[in-house]
């Protein structure tokens, strides 16, 4: 952890360009975002190639390597005359029945930014009639066009299932988990009823706080059906969290801070709840003690509590969503401060360099304990709905008693 | 902004992963190691408690041990007590029969000494009046030799019982 700590100015520093001048949002948002590579550590220009995935516009598949769609050129430098290597972005071409028949390219100046597409024959008319809009709306971007090499082309956003960055993290990061409660289980197999120590132990420690301290308390005896989700979510957000903390390789994609993310892990939390909602779940939303004149003639409770059904989802994705994002915001902005004060001479920056430093280490660390918070509240508030999906008015004061039993003798 | 709108792809491929980390997971994964907890949990627990139960009983044992030994020790001394005690009754009692039949034999010894004295004195008695009856036999007919001294003794006697 102290490593990745350490790690992210360093390297940052390292990838930011080199030049002076620092676009501070494309920065940002390249740092959060997506790509169809992975950043080899302290470079800039290369990554590591990944494959891509689409559908072409006739329904075809198509899978080539990342690699393919950016080329290595060397470039002089006007002022200091040295050369360094720069990636320029180029079309991919794929045959069929031995004609070149797709083509493929990484956008840049289109509405699809940073996205592979397709780029369909165009013919001279449509060119200057691209460029035509263009001048006349003052923006490079045109609609159905995408601008490469300084032509306008009509596009086409292929259907796009690439093992982009933050794909390949994800699978680390599952698998990262299979190894860590596979090895517990295997610990279990080979020693019996002995107890696990040291990493192991941890692992146990925080399986246990999970199940015994939200899960069992919350759920009851419903607890075995429902721990299977609540602590593959908990361990899956949890190293998807730390991971992303970690600059280098295996980490460093953004996935929890990406709304694509949040927004599958809340969506079952909603379908979880919403299938397992009994009779008591279903007519506290269509049919709440409240007052007639609330439900009836205008089903104004009916429309609140339908509204609740997905706002409760909702609010899980978007402040997983937005605490990690947040923080890795955060963190991005204080390392690039560096570079900002750079332009200001040498005392400045060293100045902005060591206080960056100083509170970038410091949001890291509180990252790292907003990792497990976040992990946590999403498990605690998954629980809770579906506790609320699942409870039965009789079996409350049973329940809570059987809790009670469970956890006390842990804590003596 | 790219951001803000899921990307179709990782939403595919990330429904993909967790499901198959969910199966793999809830499969093979998570059941064993709750059961495991559980069964360890309740394993120190019965542990726990057995080791208060039995401490309960060394403790327990160890008292009625101690209750055993001082009952024995308080048996013991009654015992001594009860023994000095017959000891001394014993001895008393002797002393007493000793004393009672030192006395019986003294009070036979002392009735056969009365009786003998009594027969003694009885037969001395009867010797002494043998003696003296002959004496004043021999007396009387020493005296009585006249008739004239004979009378003087009669009247002597009859003014005597005359007195009386």
């Amino acid at each position: 952890m102290l490593v990745s700590i350490l790690a992210i100015p360093f390297s940052a520093k390292a990838s930011e360009e080199e030049k002076g001048k620092v676009d501070v949002k494309e920065n940002i948002f390249h740092h959060l975002g997506d790509g169809y590579g992975w950043e080899v550590p302290f470079s800039h220009t290369y990554r590591i190639p990944l494959p891509v995935i689409v559908r072409a516009e006739d329904g075809s598949w198509h899978c080539f390597s990342s690699g393919k769609l950016i080329k290595h050129d060397e470039e002089i430098d006007p002022e200091s005359s040295k050369t360094h290597v720069v990636s320029v972005p180029q079309i991919v071409t794929i045959d069929k029945d031995g004609k070149p028949a797709y083509q493929f390219v990484l956008a840049h100046t289109s509405k699809h930014k940073n996205k592979v597409v397709q780029l369909l024959p165009t013919s001279q008319g449509e060119q200057e009639e691209a460029m035509k809009i263009a001048s006349s709306q003052n923006d490079e971007i045109v609609d159905g066009f995408v601008k490469f090499d300084g032509k306008y082309y009509k596009e086409y956003k292929p259907f796009d299932i690439s093992i982009t960055k933050n794909v390949l993290a994800l699978f680390i990061a599952a698998a990262l988990v299979t190894w860590m409660v596979m090895g517990l289980v295997r610990f279990y197999t080979r020693k019996g009823f002995k107890a696990p120590r040291k990493g192991m132990g941890f692992l146990e420690l925080c399986v246990d706080f999970v199940y015994t301290g939200v899960i069992k308390s919350t759920l009851g005896d419903k607890a075995p059906k429902f721990a299977p989700y609540l602590l593959t979510a908990f361990f899956f957000i949890l190293t998807m969290n730390l991971l992303g903390l970690i600059v280098i390789f295996p980490g460093g994609a953004n996935l929890t801070g990406n709304i694509a993310i949040t927004l599958v892990l809340a969506v079952m939390t909603f379908v979880i709840t919403n299938i397992h909602g009994n009779k008591h779940y279903w007519k506290e939303i269509f049919w709440p003690d409240v007052p007639l004149l609330l439900k009836f003639p205008i089903p104004i409770m009916q429309v609140i509590e339908v509204f609740g059904i997905f706002t409760k989802p909702a609010a899980l994705c978007v402040r997983l969503f937005a605490n990690m994002m947040g923080g890795h915001m955060i963190v991005i902005t204080l390392t690039l401060l560096i570079f900002i004060f750079a332009a200001y001479g040498a005392a400045i920056a060293g100045v902005s360099a060591v206080v960056s430093l100083i509170f970038s280490i410091f949001m890291l660390a509180l990252d790292t304990l907003v990792s497990f918070i976040q992990a946590y509240v999403f498990t605690l508030l998954s629980t809770i709905f579906i506790s609320m999906a699942v409870h039965e008015e009789h079996g409350e004061h049973h329940e809570a008693h059987e809790s009670e039993t469970a956890v006390a003798p842990k804590i003596s | 902004m790219e951001l803000f709108t899921p990307d179709f792809g990782l939403v595919f491929w990330m429904f993909v992963a967790f499901i198959l980390l969910f199966i793999v997971l809830a499969k093979w994964g998570w059941p064993v190691i709750i059961k495991q907890m559980e069964g360890r949990a309740d394993a120190i627990d019965k542990g726990v408690e057995y080791a208060r139960e039995a401490k309960q009983q060394l403790d327990n044992a160890k008292e009625s041990a101690q209750q055993v030994i001082g009952e024995a020790q308080a048996k013991q001394a009654e015992m001594l007590r009860e023994a000095a005690k017959m000891k001394s009754q014993i001895i008393e009692e002797a002393k007493k029969e000793a004393s009672e039949e030192a006395r019986k034999v003294m009070e036979a010894a002392k009735v056969s000494i009365e009786q003998s004295r009594k027969e003694a004195e009885l037969q001395f008695r009867n010797e002494v009046s043998k003696f003296s009856i002959d004496i004043a036999e021999k007396m009387v007919r020493n005296q009585l030799k006249n008739d004239e001294e004979q009378q003087k003794l009669v009247n002597k006697m009859l003014d005597e019982i005359e007195k009386n």
